[in-house]
């Protein structure tokens, strides 16, 4: 199929465009209802034990979740930048934002990291044996709150991985510039994936660190 | 494996196991009315297909006519609204029935049920103790709280058509009136391990002056609620709340049903999962006027002692430690 | 087209080209439709055996066959096999992954890299598995309830919910791509609504995969992380919610159930049409049927609890709901009777498939009605009748239609006939060995039998003894058509490319099919079902 981009079931470019933007559109409606289930859950706990969720995450650094938020809406901009740039066939452009967009999200993880590095060291990481050490009132629901933060959080960063993964990709790719037309097809798709974790990311800062400020 | 310590009660197989309480009864009669339903669905369902079949099996000539679409569209419509009609009787039918037991209407005596991986432990109002059995009187109407110190399990009695899960964490009730003495089969229904299938054993339904006698031939003497009274004392609950120190925690005599102001500007009713959650739990409900200082009684207390503590609460009336010394 | 020969056909998928890396790497939906059914007849017989050792256990009261934690790994096993590896993908994954394509006219799925893929994941999720299964046996129980699940059970249960886990997203990938292709790959004139009823029931069923399916994968993963690194949701010790879980759980695990019977009724649709030489009555009716029992479907799945401690409104709410569930199946069952009204029937092997499913997914249907009713159900909830009317819905039903189906399009399949005498055979020892089996288990619910239990009370011995008996003659009617199909593979007549006369685009082409399914792209200008 190298020289004709349309594969054989399809009939022409344009069903087979109409498929493929439909077929990611529906991977992220279940993808928004994977982080659905987590959300509903945390949220009927939190209704739950509303004061000890609300206490618990002040324990978290506002500061940090602030930064990453920023970072990540950043990053937002640029691989939409090189969608534009791949409509207008400018590949050097393109290369920088990809770039760009990478850099941005290994800042992401690396903050994330030293967070969870940070709480570990006031062990407030209850993973495995770790003891788990909170200062506040009714430490056992506080519990509650950090596992549901160390779990949502960390599949976050799980489809983060698999998003520099696909930017990766995607910059072997520009690099190459063969069939650059059918490039920015390609930038569409990751571009929308990445949006849609910048997406659970906003709403993961407001439920787990905005609720304490 | 020995199944020496079964207690199953010897009654045959009853495909409408005995009715012990008119609740029983009611339950029956909805069955016969949907095993009516059913078998008339099913006739004419069976007669259709079969008539069909052969009237008109391939080789048969007959006069062919195209049924007009709208023909077909009432019949649709008139079934779905006819179901539809049924189906709400049967529904108001089985949910008031469904009230009947599960709402949480007073009884005469509340009995504490406890599972356990297996077994279950039964506290009368008493203080009598059992395992495995549950002794109640005919003719009263007996209230079982129930809950669970592992994992899930589910008290079922077929003869009373009963079954409420024991769910850790959880105060689950249940009401009847039993009224045919007798031994009935007990079940544990949820799955909860190896040992699952053994947890079964017999409620026995008394004539009240024989329970009575049972009781006081059983009996130990405390009931749940003084034992409660020691209790709040052994783990300390008086010397906040009793006032033998500065520390400022509410008065508990006749908190019980009184509906209390919390922090958060929210209102409460104290019942029995409010007075667990302030144990277990403290910081869930904070009183308004008083600081989140009590430490959370989890993992220290067993159930029982808790439902002995809520017992002795809810025989405390409003201003009993004023009169009484602590 | 009518006669075709293998020396004038052209050169079919099955034969083009038959080597190992043609079948393992190919994309060719109908090679992976086949593909798939090996897996799962693996699965179902394993399954099988699991439920056979169930029932020589439950033939006398004390439990002496096997020790409980066996037996509780037993139907465990039995559970889970057969809902996660045998039923979700049953239908879907063999005779739509054969059929979606061909009867829009399509040449492939829209995506069929993915497809592939797909099966990689299930087959291998199945065997992680059923190594873990076997290996270290499970004892929860396919519905993993927690807290038992996730802090008391000894057994493997980390290493099946990561299976269940990984096989969840095979069905997420069947799910996208039949929904994508049905919506951009339809053959020309071929509009929603003149699309055959399987096609709108695999539709439904595949928006249920994509929206359910990762609800419960979610679930799933909480659970092993409970189990493995501690970091738990649903500890009741921690504030946690043990009710928490069954609501995710059966959020997925309902809509899951009409993942399993939509599709049986699409086939049924199918044959019923076909073997009553009738257009399927009331088309638009069965259409918002099966679009709306998809729907309601994700608003029930709290009739699972009603003694588990939701709330009285919730319980009175999700009874409402469950109540209404049941018409649009009712409609069902009664058009596919209106069909056969001034047809021309007859009954072949596929139709008496297709009217035991009527008849046992009516009973099925009923018995859900008297589980719906909350009073009943506190009697009834957990006990054999429970087993029996899921048993009713899912195998009487959806495998008795599967088993259909598998008939009705097996000379577009193989190009080969099998044996009606045999395949009448078996559909009558399947209809009388399944009531036989289960019909008892109804009388043995309400008489207060409860579910997974090793050991009973002496006096349900008669009725256990019925339900074993049934079980024999049960597994002879699955074991037939194993041997009657694979005979008529090497030894059976050729089919022509329609040998039922039946319309649709699937009988369009020859049979197999070729490679790329259709000789020339048809096109379509006329509704589904132009039985004359």
């Amino acid at each position: 199929m190298a020289t004709n981009d349309v594969a054989h079931h399809f009939d022409n470019a344009e069903q087979q465009a109409r498929a493929v933007a439909l077929g990611i559109w529906v991977f992220l409606a279940t993808e928004l209802l994977l982080f659905g289930g987590l959300f509903s859950a945390f949220i009927v706990l939190k209704v739950q034990h509303t004061e000890v969720f609300s206490e618990a995450a002040t324990h978290l650094s506002l500061f940090l979740g602030t930064l990453n938020t920023a970072i990540l809406l950043t990053s937002g901009l640029t691989i939409f930048l090189t969608e534009q740039a791949l409509h207008a066939q400018r590949r050097t452009l393109a290369i920088g934002l990809l770039a760009a967009t990478a850099f941005l999200g290994c800042a992401f993880i690396g903050v994330k990291g030293y967070e969870w590095h940070h709480e570990y060291q006031q062990a407030l990481l209850p993973v495995l044996d770790v003891r788990f050490h909170y200062p506040g009132s009714a430490p056992e629901v506080a519990e509650l709150f950090f596992n549901f933060y160390y779990i949502m959080t960390g599949l976050h960063v799980v489809h983060m991985l698999v998003g520099l993964g696909l930017l990766a990709g995607m910059g072997v790719a520009v690099i190459r510039w063969r069939q650059p037309k059918t490039l920015n097809r390609r930038a569409t798709l990751i571009a929308l994936y990445w949006a849609f974790v910048d997406i659970i990311w906003v709403v993961l800062f407001s439920l787990l660190y905005l609720q304490g400020a | 494996m020995s199944e020496d310590y079964l207690s199953d009660p010897n009654i045959g197989l009853r495909l409408i196991p005995e009715q012990a309480s008119r609740h029983a009864e009611g339950v029956d009669m909805l069955y016969f009315a949907l095993l009516g339903f059913s078998a008339l669905l099913v006739t004419v369902l069976v007669g259709l297909v079969v008539t069909f079949g052969f009237r008109y099996r391939a080789g048969k000539t007959f006069r062919r006519r195209v049924t007009a679409s709208h023909v077909g569209h009432r019949v649709e419509v008139g079934f779905a609204l006819s179901l539809g009609v049924v189906f709400m009787a049967l529904f108001a039918w089985a949910g008031k029935l469904y009230l009947n037991v599960y709402a949480n209407t007073p009884a005469q005596a509340t009995l504490n049920v406890v599972a356990k991986q297996w077994m279950w432990k039964v506290q009368h109002p008493d203080g009598t103790r059992e395992i495995n059995t549950l002794h109640v009187p005919a003719n009263q109407s007996v209230r079982l709280r129930i809950t669970s110190q592992d994992v899930i399990h589910s008290f079922s009695v077929p003869a009373l058509r009963l079954k409420r899960d024991a769910v850790p964490g959880l105060y689950t009730s249940v009401t009847f009136v039993a009224d045919k003495p007798g031994e009935y089969r007990l079940f544990c229904a949820e799955y909860c391990g190896t040992d699952h299938s053994r947890m079964r054993g017999k409620m026995v339904v008394m004539a009240p002056s024989d329970y009575q006698n049972w009781l006081t031939r059983n009996g130990t003497g405390t009931t749940p609620a003084a034992a409660g009274k020691a209790l709040f004392r052994s783990y300390g609950c008086s010397g906040c709340h009793m006032g033998e120190s500065s520390v400022r925690a509410p008065s508990l005599d006749g908190v019980y049903g009184r509906s209390v102001a919390l922090a958060n500007g929210g209102i409460i009713i104290a019942d029995e999962a409010y007075l667990r959650d302030s144990i277990m739990r403290p910081q869930k409900h904070i009183v308004a006027g008083y600081q989140p200082v009590m430490p959370s009684f989890s993992g220290q207390i067993s159930e029982s002692d808790v439902l002995q503590i809520i017992a002795y609460l809810q025989s405390l009336k409003p201003g009993d430690w004023r009169t009484e010394a602590p | 087209m009518s006669n075709n020969d293998e020396a004038n056909s052209p050169k079919h998928y099955l034969s083009d080209p038959w080597s190992i890396r043609g079948w393992l790497l190919t994309t060719d939906h109908k090679r992976i439709a086949w593909m798939y059914a090996v897996s799962i007849t693996g699965f179902f017989f394993l399954g099988g055996i699991a439920a056979l050792l169930i029932r020589l256990e439950l033939l006398t009261g004390p439990g002496d066959l096997f020790n409980s934690d066996t037996y509780n790994e037993l139907f465990s096993l039995h559970g889970i096999v057969m809902v996660w590896f045998f039923l979700i993908p049953s239908i879907p994954a063999t005779l739509g992954n054969f059929l979606v394509p061909l009867m829009i006219g399509a040449r492939d799925l829209a995506f069929p890299r993915l497809n592939l893929l797909s099966w990689y994941i299930y087959t291998l999720g199945g065997i992680f598995t059923l190594g873990a299964v076997v290996a270290g046996g499970v004892d929860t129980g396919w519905t993993f309830y927690t807290p038992f699940s996730s802090l008391f059970s000894n057994t493997a249960v980390i290493a099946a919910v990561t299976g269940v886990f990984i096989v969840g997203f095979s069905s997420i990938l069947t799910g996208l791509n039949f929904v994508v292709t049905t919506h951009t790959m339809r053959a020309r004139g071929l509009t929603w609504f003149r699309l055959p009823l399987f096609m709108w029931a695999n539709y439904a069923t595949s928006l249920i995969m994509i929206l359910a399916t990762p609800v419960l994968s979610v679930t799933l993963l909480l659970i092993a992380l409970e189990r493995g690194l501690g970091i738990g949701i649903f500890d009741p010790s921690l504030g946690g919610d043990p009710l928490l879980f069954q609501h995710l759980f059966w959020f997925y695990s309902h809509p899951a159930v009409y993942i399993m019977i939509l599709p049986a009724m699409g086939v049924v649709s199918e044959i019923v049409a076909c073997f009553s030489r009738n257009p399927v009555f009331g088309y638009t009716g069965m259409v918002l049927a099966i679009m709306s029992i998809a729907l309601f479907g994700f608003v029930v799945w709290g009739h699972h609890m009603f003694v588990a401690g939701q709330s009285l409104y919730a319980g009175l709410l999700f009874s409402f709901f469950s109540f209404l569930v049941a018409v649009p199946s009712a409609i069902k069952t009664l058009n596919w009777t209106a069909t056969m009204f001034r047809g021309r029937v007859t009954f072949s092997a596929p139709m008496i498939y297709a009217l035991s499913f009527l008849g046992l997914f009516t009973i099925g249907g009923l018995t859900g009605i008297f589980l719906a009713a909350l009073a009943l159900d506190v009697h009834l909830h957990d006990t054999y009748f429970v087993t029996a009317h899921f048993h009713y819905i899912m195998v009487g039903g959806a495998v008795t239609a599967y088993l259909g189906g598998l008939h009705f399009w097996w000379p577009k399949m193989t190009g080969r006939l099998y044996s009606e005498l045999w395949a009448r055979v078996a559909a009558l020892a399947l209809f009388i060995g399944f009531n036989l089996t289960f019909y008892p288990q109804f009388l043995l619910g309400y008489a207060g039998m409860p579910r997974r239990y090793h050991s009973y009370p002496e006096a349900f011995e008669l009725l256990h003894i019925l339900s074993t008996l049934g079980t024999g003659i049960l597994a002879i009617g699955y074991l037939l058509p194993l041997g009657y199909l694979l005979h008529s593979l090497f030894r059976g007549e050729r089919a022509s490319a329609n040998p039922w006369k039946a319309t649709g685009l699937e009988w369009k082409t020859s049979s197999p099919p070729p490679t790329h399914n259709f000789a020339t792209t048809p096109e379509v200008n006329e509704a589904a079902y132009g039985y004359q």
